[in-house]
């Protein structure tokens, strides 16, 4: 208290003391309130009970005539099951000029579904039904040269929503505000039982 | 004025004024805040905007009281509000028209802010509030007509939360996150129903008292675009001023009636108006494997839905919509111009706010209609229309020809 230099360079002390405490605290009080704030953010991603439910899906395939199409529900989404008459899979690679992935290299399916048919079995096709644009379902319009969608259809799935079209391999036609083919969910052939929601070749792993 | 008897006024008024700063707060906000004289039809919005909150808050209270949230029951619980609770009906009619009434003068509100520049220095902020006040608004409407659990509800909550599967990498897992499912399902309503009836108007009341609070340190704007406060007379008050109370209380209070009448007749006569305010496909209960044959959203989004439609290209549409909004945000700064009425700006930016005023009316039809021809070529026009009057701003506003602006607002005695 004497000596008002020493006071000068006390207060200038307390000062940056002072600051870096306050910084600290800052940091200290922020990560917390960030580490705090995961628990919350978790609650919202699927609880246990929805994962359980969310275990494949079984469908025998044998109900399904050359020509029909059927819906099963997988994780809550529509899976499109659609048996495929061999004059559409012969044709599908004609229109490949029109679509916005052919070759399916941008689009979301299992490796052993990207192929020419995008399915395991040619007269198989398995999908997941919503839309890749926003999510509505897609509606069948198999027929070619449809009324609504032209003389040049070859036949597929249009979404009334936003007018996506979609052909019998769920690829994506020019023109639409999807960018992306249809999805297709992971499955496997045991003769005439669907699995869907899992590999096959996991399963074989297994076992 | 009553300031020096504060703290001597005897009685109850006086115990509650040495605690509490009540009259002086009646004083600087009412009596001694003074308005612009010259406002006109245009300004009764802002008020009815808060009406409209008090309308929702006390109708949507005592929907909480009879609504059951979760996937089982919500649709059921609504039915039952409408056909067996005394006078349900009329509560949810109130509540469903209150969310259309509330955009109506909302939209209205943001309007006058254009033609007037009331966005422009020193009102950024407040403009910015307000701003932020619409987005929690869409929120809210949003998450409202999900609670119903019709399969418009639910179609409409499916493509507004699958918007968010268009962000590169985290997009499929975000969408996830938020549905708290593999699809929209039960946990996505109870989440949206917190959010619809806690966080979203909590955030709300905070940011309009913080609208409020910017207003009353920067004062109105007018339709001339005059700072009132720039011209005092010797008393120290505007000379354009007025207070706010008691002229502008009962020129609100006129506006308050007037807009009664209208609410009586959609809510008593019109609830649905046509499909417009309530859908039909939104009386079917959800059905998450048959979407409606047209999937329109409400009036209030079609303008950016027509937007999202018009891109065939999932990213760009959705990147175009958000633009959309997110041009009323950079709006003072695109403005340069050092004149804000349009009364006094320059014939170019008569001509591009014309077009807007066209593209964003002639959007909200289109967004209405199906997605095909002529309608999504009409839609790229209007959409193109859109975002010009925001994208050529900042080239002609720093130099644009206007006219004179008086020193006095403009009066009609």
């Amino acid at each position: 208290m004497t000596n008002a230099g020493a006071t000068t360079e006390d207060a200038d002390n307390d000062l940056s003391r002072r600051k870096f405490l306050t910084v600290a605290l800052g940091a200290v009080a922020g990560t917390g309130a960030a580490f705090t704030a995961v628990p919350f953010l978790s609650t919202w991603a699927p609880s246990e009970r929805v994962r359980a439910a969310g275990a494949p899906a079984k469908f025998d395939l044998s109900k399904l005539q050359p020509g029909q199409m059927t819906t099963i529900i997988w994780r809550k989404q529509p899976i499109y099951i659609v048996n495929r008459p061999k004059d559409i899979t012969s044709k599908l690679g004609e229109h490949d000029a029109r679509l916005k992935d052919p070759k399916s290299s941008e689009s979301d399916q299992p490796a052993y579904a990207q192929n020419e048919k995008r399915s395991v079995r040619d007269d198989l096709l398995v999908l997941i039904g919503t839309c890749t644009h926003l999510g509505c379902l897609p509606k069948q319009h198999f027929e070619p040269g449809d009324a609504t969608l032209g003389a040049d259809w070859p036949g597929g799935f249009y979404c009334p929503c936003h007018g996506s079209r979609f052909d019998l391999a769920g690829r994506v036609f020019n023109g639409s505000p999807a960018s992306l083919n249809l999805r297709i969910p992971p499955y496997h052939v045991d003769g005439n039982l669907l699995t869907v929601g899992e590999d096959g070749a996991a399963k074989t792993g297994v076992a | 004025m009553a300031t020096t008897e504060q703290g001597t006024k005897p009685g109850l008024w006086g115990w509650i004024n040495k605690r509490l700063p009540a009259e002086e707060f009646i004083r600087s906000q009412l009596l001694e805040y003074y308005a612009p004289k010259n406002f006109n039809i245009w300004y009764f919005f802002g008020a009815l905007s808060l009406l409209v909150l008090v309308i929702q808050l006390l109708s949507g209270i005592f929907l909480t009281m009879f609504y059951k949230v979760g996937d089982a029951s919500a649709f059921d619980s609504v039915e039952y509000i409408m056909r067996e609770v005394d006078y349900g009906w009329l509560v949810r009619y109130i509540h469903s028209s209150g969310a259309s009434a509330f955009f109506v003068v909302v939209y209205l509100h943001m309007y006058r802010g254009m033609m007037y520049g009331s966005y422009k220095a020193p009102r950024e902020l407040l403009w910015l509030f307000g701003m932020l006040i619409y987005l929690a608004l869409m929120a809210e409407a949003f998450m409202g007509y999900v609670l119903p659990w019709g399969n418009m509800s639910y179609w409409g909550a499916q493509v507004i939360i699958n918007l968010f599967s268009t962000i590169p990498v985290v997009g499929g897992a975000l969408v996830e996150w938020i549905r708290g499912d593999y699809a929209i399902a039960d946990s996505t309503l109870n989440r949206f129903f917190a959010l619809h009836v806690a966080a979203v108007p909590l955030a709300i009341i905070l940011l309009i008292t913080l609208h409020l609070v910017a207003l009353r340190q920067v004062g109105s704007n007018n339709p001339d675009g005059i700072e009132i406060k720039a011209n005092k007379g010797p008393d120290g008050k505007p000379v354009d001023g007025i207070p706010f109370h008691p002229y502008y209380t009962v020129k609100d209070i006129f506006g308050v009636g007037a807009f009664l009448l209208l609410f009586c007749i959609v809510v008593f006569f019109v609830p649905t108006f046509n499909g417009l305010f309530l859908e039909a496909a939104n009386f079917e209960p959800a059905n998450p494997v048959s979407t409606p044959e047209d999937i329109t959203p409400s009036w209030y989004f079609t303008p950016y839905y027509a937007i999202l439609r018009s891109i065939p290209n999932q990213r760009l549409g959705a990147l175009a919509m958000l633009l959309a909004i997110l041009m009323f945000f950079f709006l003072p700064w695109l403005d340069r111009s050092p004149v804000k009425s349009i009364r006094y700006r320059s014939g170019l930016f008569k001509f591009f706010f014309a077009v807007f005023t066209v593209s964003f009316c002639g959007l909200m039809y289109l967004g209405l209609q199906k997605a095909e021809e002529p309608y999504v070529t009409l839609a790229r026009i209007c959409m193109t229309g859109y975002f010009l009057f925001f994208v050529t701003l900042p080239f002609y506003s720093g130099r644009e020809k206007t006219t004179h602006v008086p020193q006095r607002v403009t009066f009609h005695e």
